[in-house]
């Protein structure tokens, strides 16, 4: 109960020197943003169907009350960071205001058992309020959208039940202050990530990609709960779940390291379920089967980012396990360069404009893994906070185009839509500059700060950081040259050349594309199946303009430090306020120095991919287009059919690596098949053949005894089972009376092979 | 050790009232059904009431000493006593218990199985209700054996009589495969009885005693009966093969009793009995307990993986299940056992709702198996959510009561009690992790094809598949609120456990350590 209701006491969790318990009103009572939409969840669910507007103003005022909520949580955080001076400052902190980083944590005892007391509360500091805003913001601006997107959706109210949820459990998520309630919020957006997956489950593709995400993630689940337990009995002198603590452990060097090593590699394996790391990422594609909208909160913004969350969170475990300082290699970094190539790539091939955010995504979050694993702890944070917004930008964006044409598929249905939808194409434009890092939209700061935090650019001097991870530099570079080509590529399929769709809708096969056909389940097929596409409404149009003027301006909340165009007060904003830099719950990283050439040399290696590409489609294909008088999406003799080797590697992203063909057709596919039957054939054919066998033996011996033993026994058995049975009817007499003899004489036999036993026992 | 004997009536009341209702009916004519369901359902009420007040009156304070504890002769000359008392252990259990019956009552208002006869079907029932809340307060261990064996026959006769198709095989099976477990257990009772000098079956004496003055060679095979006894009711792997066959056969209401209570008279055997009075003996068992029990972990997984039939998959899932409560239980430690209790009690509210809801589908479809059936969530959508909320429950998401069941358990296996192996319980924690995964594939996979998807063409315009009914919403709303209850206050069951298990281990082991338990194996091998 203390866990409903004592989340307003004061704490009376230990004093950690670093943790503020009180604080301002916002921080203090932060609890109240997750809080909100978990109410609403359960108003939805319970009243959503009698509701006027069917449960979503419930949902909408919950996630608007929030963010408002967290809007005031930023700026009592600023307060807080700008003007806390710890109270004991005797004992050698600073003592200027603003020098001291102090999270403001507030617990209560949640449960206790075996003697050790398990809390729950709230850590709040710069980077559970960052999260809580992108969170919010997000959140609403999808609740919003989704009102005209799904407006026509059969289970329209149940749907937004699960938005409330998903908002909810993910920032319970980002507020906990501890693993083991990390655990609950992780696994609580899994669920819910679930559901709306599945949302559409009458198909089974749509059902088998809502599993296809669980169990992935479960598979991941397995690291997160060893890796806890890990951290449980190494850090803080053991049995502790506090993140703070466990964090102040490690930096204090308290904590052995194989004990690290271990939690890093088991954490690092949820990781890469979570957050789409190679080579655990496939079930995030596959996840496009839910409804755009969530594709965009979830599946982009925030969930999938939890992965990257949780590192950042518990950053000293990571930064030791994974001895990121002074090397120039390690796993983490070379996960996440792995995956921002090999999802880049992946997105080239893709035919669905889901397809190529979904593999964007990936990539994009091998940005922030690897990023993490150089340890620029600020730039990979900095890069999920403006991917959040470019990224729901372009997700909505593409859910608007599949409004009007009913459709995914670029090469089908696509082609030529600026002409229809010119304010979609505006935003999108936006969204794709801002994603390939053109200067000076948000990815550009964020992308370049990663590639910086590399520590590899040893030229003109812009070096520094925590080694020197020049492979990961390269990896990242070329990446944004991926990046840039492909949505080249998306942007010219989907809005440029001739409009492809239009024809009758329904009579062609759909192949893996089953979400399609609902997407639009209830709309009026009649007023425009057969004519022009259209714009979208503003419930669709406001989000948008909201998300691509978000993904213009957020990176100018980090520029970098000694950015000659603005003053000193200007730069590392966001630096300043989310990174616990010299706080106990942080470990020593290094920052390095911006670089004006790395820069330019990133920007026009991504300029160049992007050329490649404008110079292919918009250029050639446009072209041959133009004297065919067809409409076309690849030239006819590309590179892929002309050249083997071209085409070999075309065929082996085709199939995605093939790994699905691994884990579905071989792990899974053995697991359930030969191994299950394999087990059930043991249990059925050895150990319960043994089992009769050995009834049929004592049966037969009991037989024997029977034939030996005095009547007057068994008959006083008989007439005892025979009462017992007169209460029960006629049928049990019938079944029973024939075997009750086989009964009596077992328990005989039985009792005479325990007397034996007894008296060896005591004979010895 | 302090007893507390305030209010010493109430057990004997509680224990006893089933029974009184039991007896009544007998004095009602066979044909007026509607006045037997009535008086079975009172009485269960009127023991749920009971319970209530139990749980009310109950002092939390002093949750590790037995309560309401009453000690009277029974029968003198083999110096068994009719002791009773309560504390934090069996409390929850109990209270289970006293749930779990009135939902089976309200259930059977319109569920009598074939072939009828409400009068004899209720009784049993009652019955089993007085043997398995007995089992929960005897606190002695002739008295325990009774109500431990009270339980056999009227589970056996609702199998033999209620039952599937293949009722007799099942049925038989599982009444030999128990009374094999009991007798042993017996002959474990008798020998402890005479190798210690107090000659008592008193459960309280022989704790306290743990073990003292008995050889350690000894007291591994008394162990050993005992671990037999309380294995196969559990079941463990390998004893398990009788659960299957019973389960299916069964009719909903003895699948439910049987999986909601009647397993975890064998897990509270371990805790009771087994462990606190031969803590040596535990000690050099641990290591194949915990073995067998991640055995059956992922043994049962596969188990359910390779099924067609929707309750024949459910009742493997108890074996899976019932290996986490065993791993816990296996570490020796107040945690752990506190784990494998939780475990108990939420294993009983999500498992007895699997098979209620197997028992409404049955109904529906007239089949189980799984790959006739689909689209539920199309035809009777609240059917399927709730079975998708429960398959959630049962493969351990955090936020609802099964997950402190394993997720605990699991932790307790990183630091077993001193003396016990860390390497060889880490590779058991190892492995019980991965049979959450397990967990998650065959519920998920049962619930695709039960539940998502378009509706099958034989079923698609049955006009029996109907939503819950209103008896099925009532017996079912306090086991789905007990779910989402105990997942968000585990805290309610934790702190009733906690000083229980910590005074029933107190002369042996703990989280951080077992000096006792240490010093009685130097000394026994120094002595030996």
């Amino acid at each position: 109960m203390s866990f409903l209701f004592g989340f307003a006491e004061p704490s009376s969790v230990p004093t950690s020197s670093t943790v503020a318990h009180s604080a301002n009103w916002f921080l203090e009572y932060a609890w109240l943003v997750p809080l909100l939409p978990a109410l609403s969840f359960v108003g939805i669910l319970f009243f959503g169907k009698r509701m006027r507007y069917r449960g979503a103003e419930l949902g909408i005022a919950a996630v608007s009350l929030s963010f408002l909520l967290a809007v005031c949580a930023g700026f009592a955080w600023i307060q807080h960071r700008d003007n806390f001076v710890l109270p004991d400052a005797a004992s050698g902190a600073p003592a200027t205001p603003g020098e001291s980083y102090v999270a403001v944590q507030n617990s209560t005892q949640w449960l206790q058992s075996g003697g050790v007391e398990f809390g729950a509360g709230v850590l709040v500091d710069g980077l559970s309020v960052m999260m809580l805003l992108v969170v919010t913001i997000v959140s609403l601006l999808v609740h919003v959208y989704s009102t005209d997107y799904v407006g026509d959706d059969k289970r329209y109210t149940h749907f937004f039940a699960f938005l409330s949820l998903f908002t909810a459990a993910m920032l319970f998520f980002v507020l906990s202050d501890n693993i083991l309630q990390m655990i609950v919020g992780w696994e609580l957006v899994g669920v819910c990530s679930f559901v709306l997956i599945g949302h559409w489950w009458e198909e089974k593709p749509n059902s088998d990609a809502a599993l296809k995400a669980f169990l992935t993630n479960r598979v991941g689940d397995v690291g997160l709960i060893i890796g806890t337990i890990t951290l449980f009995f190494a850090a803080g002198g053991g049995h502790t779940f506090d993140t703070i603590k466990i964090n102040e452990a490690i930096v204090q060097g308290e904590v052995g390291h194989t004990a690290l090593v271990v939690a890093s590699l088991c954490l690092m394996a949820a990781v890469m379920s979570k957050s789409g790391q190679f080579i655990l990422h496939t079930w995030l594609p596959d996840a496009m089967a839910g409804p755009t909208p969530v594709s965009a909160l979830i599946h982009a913004a925030t969930m999938v980012v939890a992965g990257v969350f949780m590192i950042a969170r518990l950053y000293p475990v990571f930064f030791e396990g994974m001895q990121i300082g002074g090397s120039s290699i390690n796993l983490m970094a070379t996960i996440g360069a792995v995956t921002l190539v090999f999802g880049g790539l992946l997105a080239f091939v893709q035919d669905d404009i889901k397809k190529v955010l979904a593999y964007s995504t990936v990539s994009q979050l091998g940005y922030m893994v690897m990023a993490l694993g150089v340890g620029a702890w600020t730039a990979a944070v900095f890069h999920l906070f403006t991917h959040a917004f470019f990224k729901a930008n372009l997700f909505l964006g593409s859910g608007s185009v599949a409004h009007a044409v009913h459709s995914f598929d670029m090469k089908k249905d696509m082609g030529g839509m600026r002409k229809f939808m010119p304010k979609t194409y505006i935003t999108f434009i936006i969204g794709s500059l801002a994603l390939a890092g053109l200067f000076p939209l948000a990815g550009f700061w964020s992308k370049d700060e990663i590639l910086v935090g590399t520590g590899g650019w040893g030229l003109f001097g812009g070096t520094g950081g925590n080694g020197a991870y020049t492979f990961h530099l390269l990896m990242g570079v070329f990446g944004a040259a991926l990046t840039a080509a492909y949505m080249t590529r998306c942007v010219y399929l989907t809005f440029h050349g001739e409009f492809r769709g239009g024809h009758a809708h329904g009579g062609h096969a759909h192949g893996g594309h089953a979400h399609g056909g609902h997407e639009h389940g209830g709309h009026a097929h009649g007023g425009h199946a057969h004519g022009d596409p259209h714009e979208s409404g503003p419930r669709i149009l406001v989000p948008l303009y909201i998300l691509s003027g978000l993904a213009v301006v957020a990176g100018f909340a980090n520029l970098p430090a000694g950015f000659q165009l603005v003053g000193d007060s200007w730069t590392e904003r966001f630096g300043h306020y989310v990174e616990p830099y010299k706080s106990s719950y942080f470990p020593a990283i290094d920052h390095a120095t911006p670089s004006w050439s790395l820069a330019v040399v990133a920007s026009v290696v991504a300029l160049a991919g992007a050329g490649a590409a404008i110079y292919y489609y918009f250029v050639k294909v446009d072209r041959l287009a133009d004297q065919t008088q067809q409409s076309l999406t690849e030239l006819p003799d590309g590179l892929s059919k002309s050249n083997a080797l071209a085409g070999a590697g075309h065929r082996v992203l085709v199939n995605k690596y093939y790994l699905d063909h691994l884990y579905e057709g071989v792990i899974v596919a053995f697991t359930k098949g030969p191994l299950a039957r394999a087990a059930y054939w043991v249990n059925q054919k050895v150990i319960d053949r043994t089992v009769d066998k050995a009834g049929e033996t004592a049966v037969l011996v009991g037989r024997h005894v029977y034939d030996v033993v005095d009547q007057s026994v068994i008959d006083g058995f008989v007439d005892g089972s025979g009462r017992v049975s007169d209460a029960t009817g006629e049928e049990l007499r019938q079944i029973n009376s024939g075997k009750v003899q086989n009964y009596a004489a077992i328990l005989f036999a039985m009792a005479a092979v325990l007397a034996g036993t007894f008296l060896i026992i005591f004979a010895l | 050790m302090e007893t507390i004997t305030d209010n010493n009536w109430l057990l004997t009341v509680l224990v006893f009232a089933p029974l009184v209702g039991a007896l009544i009916m007998v004095l009602i004519p066979q044909q007026d059904e509607q006045s037997h369901k009535q008086v079975a359902l009172l009485t269960s009420l009127v023991t749920l009431g009971l319970a209530a007040f139990l749980l009310i009156d109950f002092n939390y304070g002093k949750a590790g000493v037995l309560q309401y504890f009453a000690d009277a002769e029974w029968i003198e000359v083999i110096g068994a006593g009719y002791t009773i008392g309560v504390d934090g252990m069996s409390l929850p259990l109990i209270a289970l218990t006293a749930l779990i019956m009135p939902l089976v009552f309200v259930y059977s208002w319109n569920h009598i199985p074939e072939p009828g006869n409400a009068k004899a079907f209720l009784i049993l029932s009652l019955i089993l209700e007085t043997g398995m809340i007995g089992t929960f307060v005897a606190q002695d261990l002739v008295l325990f054996f009774v109500f431990f064996e009270v339980v056999l026959l009227p589970m056996f006769f609702m199998i033999a009589v209620w039952g599937g198709e293949n009722r007799r095989y099942a049925s038989l099976k599982f009444f030999l495969f128990t009374l094999f477990g009991s007798a042993l257990m017996l002959l474990s009772f008798l020998a402890l009885y005479f190798l210690t000098e107090a000659d008592t079956f008193s459960m309280l004496v022989l704790t306290e005693n743990a073990g003292e003055g008995i050889a350690r060679g000894t007291q591994l095979l008394v162990f050993a009966g005992m671990f037999l006894g309380f294995g196969v009711k559990v079941p463990m792997f390998p004893f398990h093969t009788w659960l299957p066959d019973a389960h299916t056969e069964a009719p909903t209401q003895g699948s439910v009793i049987l999986a909601a209570v009647l397993l975890k008279l064998g897990t509270y055997g371990f805790i009771r009995i087994a462990i606190p009075m031969l803590p040596e003996a535990a000690e050099a068992w641990a290591p194949w307990i915990g073995l067998l029990a991640v055995i059956g972990i992922i043994y049962g997984a596969l188990g359910c993986l390779a099924q067609t039939d929707m309750k024949r998959l459910i009742a493997f899932s108890s074996v899976a299940h019932m290996g986490f409560v065993m791993l816990g239980i296996a570490t020796l430690t107040d945690f752990g056992i506190n784990a494998a209790i939780f475990g108990m009690v939420a294993h009983g509210l999500i498992t007895g709702m699997l098979f209620f809801i197997a028992g409404s589908v049955k109904e529906r479809y007239h089949t189980l198996e799984i790959k006739r059936l689909g689209g539920m969530l199309a035809q009777a959508p609240r059917l399927g959510w709730i079975l998708g909320f429960v398959s959630m429950a049962s493969l351990g998401l955090p936020g609802l009561a099964g997950f402190w069941g394993e997720f605990p358990a699991i932790l307790a296996a990183y630091e077993p009690a001193v003396g016990l192996s860390e390497k060889t319980f880490h590779v058991y924690m190892v492995v019980a992790a991965i049979g959450t995964v397990l967990a998650a594939g065959y519920l998920l996979w049962l619930l695709q094809r039960t539940a998502m998807g378009e509706p099958p063409a034989e079923f698609a315009d049955d006009p029996n598949i109907t939503d819950v009914s209103t008896t099925e919403w009532i017996a079912w709303a306090p086991l789905l609120f007990g779910i989402v209850l105990f997942g968000v206050a585990p805290g309610l069951i934790f702190e009733v456990t906690d000083p229980a298990v910590g005074q029933s281990l107190n002369n042996c082991i703990t989280l951080t350590g077992c000096e006792v338990a240490e010093a009685a194996a130097s000394s026994g091998s120094g002595g030996g």
